[in-house]
């Protein structure tokens, strides 16, 4: 398959030729496929806002490329217009970026700037409420008078509504209560079935992670050392833990029943996966000590 | 980022002669220096003024280029300055050069390069102190040298505070304008091209946020202040009293002395 | 010896009704009593009314309806206001909010300022705070070049150079990344461990909830639960119900239940959690 998104040796550095000279990405190589739900995961600083801001073309890279459908979305001015279309980015506590009167019009600033038509872009903003649970009467409604977690699906909204084919969002549950995070994370999950988008969320939360990526990409320093299905990012659980990130709390539970004594396959890392390796491994003990075996 | 390069009351902490002079000392030389910068007419007095800030910075170490970058955003006012004087300051004798209706005379010559140093001293200095004074203090210095001020029922000490936040929330506002700023592009909209109308109209995306978002920080730390006992300036005290010490009568009267070199100067007719 | 730092007496609060809007009854017959020295959580979901008890407990607020009492003193009584706030001090969940100066140190001492502790006394104060925090070394940087878990302490240090007996935390974390969020949480645990400081920490993570001596559980501006974590987390009916989840260990065990084990829920850290499954395993 062909990626939908693709980084060849990016590097970014700030502040070049000062004493303050960052290098906040270096050789990054970095692709997401059409349809995939990728999760990106690093501390504050380790270059994370830095690479999203590359893959739509906000921030230009010192080296090396971005293609989005293999184009480079710096070959033109055009090709970058484009970009900031196909590739949407929500970024972090996006609530604080509302401004129209009322949320229908803010839904609609992205679709505008696109250039779309009148019917296309009512289309666009009903469908795009739909998709964050938003009921028609709160589109006439004033954005500021909405709750903190409605506030922050109308801006998701804002970027749904240029219909991108691929959706990233920074951080899009911090702050928010369980019922708040659930809400999102559907919203989100919706519109990935829904358009078959490839989805790039950037989270600390690794439960959270672990529960809704196909694959992980960590990123430490402004490099990627690892880059894998959950279950193998998660095994490098010491070198996650000393670039401040840790695993789900399943996998160290599990770690630690295995170092007990407990016969247990420690790759788990969500709270269904546990139940099943302790319902799994039950079960076997059952058969195994109907044969006079032990645990 | 443009908005980074912005150093405006930015503060270098550290333990320098000049950082621990009593911050009144530094206001009070800043004014004798802007007085004897207004005196000198001549070479040797510009010499002496230009000298003591380059002997200023050496000794604060700040370093010139922090000193230079300050000057960024007004280059065009002196560039602009510079051409002004050069043009337009009439001459005796036969012009330099003369070319269609340009006439240059070794007077603008001499007058533009007082005139731009004239300004690039004033602004050096006045970064110096900001540089070498955290903000608290150079605000508690004003407040206490405004003092008089208060006998006129002038509130100095909320202009004071006030000045003191607007500078605390700087660096944060320009922050926030950056990621607005961003995100608003992230929705494709465009703060670059178009005609004066358009940019302006392009701006309302950017300034509502921010403006939003200025109002709740100013409403969260009226009540961060309030639960920290802030109830305006009565019975207040101070962790840093100003005090004057022994180096800052020195430097006032270097600085007298200064401005005396300065007006002896003139009196010697060099250049 | 008095042993209730904080006390509310059926307090009720509602915000007053706007044009075309009723009146909003955010506390509804809140009894709380607060033991000096201890270490309290309330949890809640957004709008269960936890961040409007916090604002009551050092008269930011005051009730519409019942008492609210800092060391005895009723946070009504208007001439008591600074002494109730030096008593209690706040954090907030924005720390570039709440961060007053350009300089650490200056920030810190605002409070003692306000109060008009003399010079010297406020110097060792500030050095005081910001050595419990671990942030002495940073006393002459600028708030805003430092990361969010530093500028949550800083907070906490300007608001303990003020030597309040009581510190109340509303969401001090909900902003920060896990680092950050540890830093902040073992600062608030050394508080009340080393400098004998009430804490009463408002939050929604089940995680951070575990850690305190006490847990309440509001909702609907009511309180739904109260006791030791342990206990607390059992109902997990009852949590998920009003919008709240358990932390994942005892989840785990909650499920288990469900398939007919009988598994004690009250494993909240990761060890007590294998210990539990390690001991269903061994079973025969």
């Amino acid at each position: 398959m062909t990626p939908i998104l693709q980084t060849e040796k990016l590097s970014h550095v700030y502040s070049a030729g000062t004493p303050f000279e960052h290098r906040a990405l270096v050789d990054v190589d970095l692709c997401a496929y059409p349809g995939e739900y990728l999760g990106i995961i690093g501390h504050t600083g380790s270059g994370k806002s830095t690479l999203i801001q590359h893959l739509n073309g906000l921030l230009k890279p010192t080296s090396g490329r971005v293609l989005v459908e293999g184009k480079d979305i710096w070959a033109s001015k055009e090709a970058t217009r484009q970009a900031r279309f196909r590739v949407g980015l929500v970024f972090q506590y996006p609530e604080y970026q509302l401004f129209e009167e009322t949320v229908y019009k803010d839904i609609s600033f992205g679709p505008k700037n696109m250039g779309l038509d009148e019917a296309e872009i009512d289309r666009r903003v009903r469908e795009s409420a739909a998709f964050v649970g938003l009921p028609d009467s709160v589109l006439e409604q004033s954005p500021f008078e909405l709750s903190g977690g409605q506030k922050r699906r109308v801006a998701i909204a804002g970027v749904i509504a240029m219909e991108p084919a691929v959706l990233i969002l920074d951080e899009p549950t911090a702050g928010l209560d369980p019922v708040g995070v659930e809400q999102i994370l559907s919203n989100i999950h919706d519109y990935h079935t829904a358009k078959n988008a490839t989805i790039i969320v950037v989270s600390h939360s690794m439960e959270e992670m672990a529960r809704t990526a196909h694959r992980l990409v960590v990123i430490n320093d402004g490099r990627i050392p690892f880059d894998g299905a959950p279950r193998e990012v998660f095994a490098h659980g010491e070198e996650l833990e000393s670039m401040g990130l840790g695993v789900p709390r399943m996998t160290r539970v599990f770690h630690r029943l295995k170092a007990l004594g407990a016969g247990v396959d420690p790759s788990v890392y969500t709270v269904a996966q546990a139940k099943e390796a302790i319902l799994a491994a039950l079960k076997a003990k059952g058969t195994s000590s109907d044969e006079g075996g032990a645990v | 980022m443009a908005l980074k390069d912005i150093t405006l009351g930015q503060y270098f902490p550290g333990k320098t002669l000049l950082h621990r002079l009593d911050p009144r000392t530094k206001i009070l030389l800043l004014v004798f220096y802007i007085v004897a910068l207004f005196m000198a007419k001549n070479a040797l007095g510009y010499g002496l003024l230009a000298l003591t800030l380059v002997g200023a910075v050496l000794v604060s170490r700040v370093g010139f280029k922090a000193v230079l970058r300050g000057m960024k955003p007004v280059f065009f006012i002196v560039v602009f300055t510079a051409v002004l004087n050069l043009l337009y300051t009439p001459g005796q004798g036969e012009p330099l050069i003369a070319f269609w209706v340009i006439k240059i005379y070794w007077e603008g010559i001499r007058t533009a390069f007082f005139m731009v140093l004239r300004i690039m001293l004033l602004i050096s200095c006045t970064f110096l102190l900001t540089y070498t004074t955290s903000p608290i203090l150079l605000t508690d210095a004003l407040e206490d040298l405004l003092g008089l001020l208060k006998k006129l029922r002038l509130p100095v000490h909320e202009l004071a505070m006030m000045m003191s936040i607007a500078l605390r929330f700087i660096p944060t506002l320009i922050e926030e304008t950056d990621k607005i700023m961003s995100a608003q592009k992230a929705r494709g909209a465009d703060f670059e091209t178009g005609n004066l109308l358009h940019r302006a109209q392009a701006l309302i995306p950017l300034l509502v946020p921010l403006f939003i978002s200025a109002f709740r920080r100013a409403d969260e730390l009226a009540v961060a202040m309030e639960c920290r006992c802030y109830h305006g300036g009565e019975g207040r005290t101070r962790m840093r009293q100003l005090k004057y010490a022994g180096r800052d009568y020195i430097a006032l009267l270097l600085g007298l002395a200064l401005c005396v070199a300065v007006w002896c100067s003139n009196l010697l007719g060099v250049f | 010896m008095e042993t209730s730092i904080l006390k509310t007496e059926s307090l009720t609060f509602s915000y007053p009704a706007e044009e075309g809007k009723e009146a909003r009854l955010v506390l509804d017959g809140v009894d709380l009593d607060i033991e000096a020295g201890s270490f309290v959580a309330v949890l809640g979901h957004n709008g269960s009314g936890k961040s409007t008890l916090a604002k009551h407990l050092n008269a930011i607020l005051l009730p519409s309806g019942g008492k609210v009492y800092v060391s005895g003193m009723d946070t009504a009584d208007e001439a008591r206001l600074l002494a109730i706030r030096r008593t209690v001090g706040m954090v907030f969940q924005n720390p570039d909010n709440q961060i007053v100066a350009n300089v650490v140190e200056e920030d810190c001492a605002f409070g003692p300022e306000n109060l008009g502790v003399p010079p010297d006394e406020i110097r060792k104060l500030v050095d005081d705070s910001l050595k419990i925090v671990g942030m002495y070394s940073y006393r002459e940087h600028a708030p805003h070049l430092l990361s969010g878990g530093q500028k949550q302490r800083i907070a906490i240090a300007g608001v303990l150079a003020m030597k309040p007996r009581c510190v109340v935390l509303d969401e001090p974390t909900a902003m920060l990344d896990p680092i950050g969020r540890r830093e902040v949480l073992e600062t608030i645990k050394a508080l009340n461990e080393t400098q004998g400081v009430t804490v009463v920490l408002i939050t929604h993570h089940m995680d951070e909830a575990a850690q305190a001596h006490r847990l309440v559980v509001m909702s609907k501006g009511k309180i739904i639960s109260d006791g030791p974590p342990k206990e607390v987390f059992q109902q997990v009916e009852a949590l998920k119900a009003v919008g709240l989840t358990v932390p994942e260990t005892v989840e785990l065990l909650y499920e288990l239940n469900r398939e007919g084990f009988d598994l004690p829920l009250d494993a909240l850290s990761d060890e007590d959690c294998a210990q539990a499954l390690y001991q269903l395993l061994k079973k025969d």
